[in-house]
């Protein structure tokens, strides 16, 4: 038995199948940062931080004649998003149903997969991570409901990216208002936007629900990197006679070792 | 021809899978000969003959070592199961219990999701 439990939960092969099936397509829909950053790991459940490379010298060290210096690193965080399932709804896998109600697992998915890409591009202070959009040197460009305004404001981006020597291809996560204006919208002669952001961008357009507005970010690579300790995981927590309590969670940590790789675009 | 453990047409097959190839095939032969060593250093009545052979076998180890990971940087799978089961401790039937009793397909348990960049950037 390892650290998940999962051999205590009164939940049968079949439905375990179900359940990880569901959170699996649910963070791949929802989860944005993964298709832009680099992802380093999976490093396990014991990998608890990562070496910055740098160390602050200690000025009150309490050894005659010898220095201290403490390394600096940044802890990963655990991120736990519990939910309760209905045991009659996983008795009825076994039956063979197949319109079988998992609502809590898709929204306690959605949530763990919005919390990872609110990491990334917001950051979160309390936890010491920078998001990409905060850490950009870059000052944001400003977006309107005008959307055959966007190639642009996207162009505008891509040329400040490459002013400041960071090469493509280039990628944007559009915030929900600014993608399904983007879908929506056909330009002057019928040519679809998405395909004329990706004409200018060299790279994918990507639906990113946790995006305000949005952010366009080079693809060489190195430039963002998100850690993972444990990957997603279905871990359980409880049952009584009626609901098996579970959670999704992992461990993560982001950071910007080239921030200039990435300009914000949002609305005032 | 280089190797003799080819089973199908090399037109067919891809450069990435001749190279994968030719690591089994070097690995195959280091343990091989890593066996083959350890026998003969038992077998002879004459020990310097023996310090050189099990010197030789020891050599061969580190050579399969090399290049099972070198092998082991290129497949996701073999390195997910390496991950799992080297440098455990205790019943190695347990490790494979802990990793795959009720769990999902990847050996920690969890739901393998890992990166999803698609370096294919068209529409």
């Amino acid at each position: 038995m390892n650290r998940l439990f999962r051999e205590l939960a009164p939940v049968s092969d079949a439905a375990w199948s179900e359940i990880d099936e569901e959170a699996t397509n649910t963070l791949t829909h929802f989860l944005a940062a993964r298709k832009l950053v680099d992802l380093i790991g999976p490093c396990g459940w014991a990998h608890s931080a990562v070496s910055l490379g740098r160390a602050d010298e200690l000025d009150d060290s309490p050894f005659a004649e010898v220095t201290v210096a403490q390394r600096r690193v940044l802890p990963l965080v655990e991120l736990r998003r519990p939910f309760v399932v209905s045991r009659s709804e996983l008795e009825a896998i076994d039956r063979g149903a197949t319109d079988i109600d998992l609502e809590p697992l898709k929204e306690a998915s959605r949530d763990l997969a919005l919390a990872e890409d609110g990491l990334v591009f917001d950051g979160y202070p309390g936890a010491g991570i920078t998001g990409i959009v905060d850490a950009s040197p870059h000052d944001p460009i400003a977006l309107s409901d005008e959307f055959d305004q966007y190639p642009n404001h996207v162009a505008k981006a891509v040329a400040t990216l490459k002013a400041a020597g960071v090469g493509g291809p280039y990628a944007i996560a559009l915030g929900p208002r600014c993608y399904q204006g983007v879908i929506e919208t056909t330009e002057r002669g019928g040519y679809p936007l998405l395909q004329h952001l990706h004409l200018i961008l060299g790279g994918p357009v990507i639906w990113g629900p946790a995006v305000d507005g949005a952010v366009v970010l080079s693809q060489r690579g190195a430039d963002f990197e998100l850690t993972v300790g444990q990957d997603t995981s279905i871990a359980y927590r409880a049952h009584d006679a009626d609901t098996v309590t579970l959670e999704v969670q992992e461990s993560v940590a982001f950071r910007a070792p080239s921030p200039e790789a990435a300009v914000a675009l949002r609305y005032d | 021809m280089t190797s003799e453990g080819y089973h199908e047409p090399l037109d067919r097959l891809s450069d990435s899978v001749l190279d994968h190839h030719r690591a089994i095939a070097s690995i195959m032969e280091e343990l091989e000969a890593v066996d083959w060593y350890h026998q003969r250093a038992e077998a002879t009545d004459d020990e310097e003959l023996a310090a050189v052979l099990a010197h030789n076998r020891d050599e061969e180890k580190e050579h399969a070592a090399m290049t099972l990971e070198w092998l082991r940087r290129r497949d996701p799978t073999l390195d997910q199961h390496l991950r799992t089961y080297l440098f455990t401790e205790g019943s190695i039937l347990a490790v494979e219990d802990g990793a795959t009793g009720g769990e999902g397909d990847a050996g920690d348990g969890s739901l393998g999701i890992g990166s999803l960049r698609n370096d294919d950037f068209s529409l």
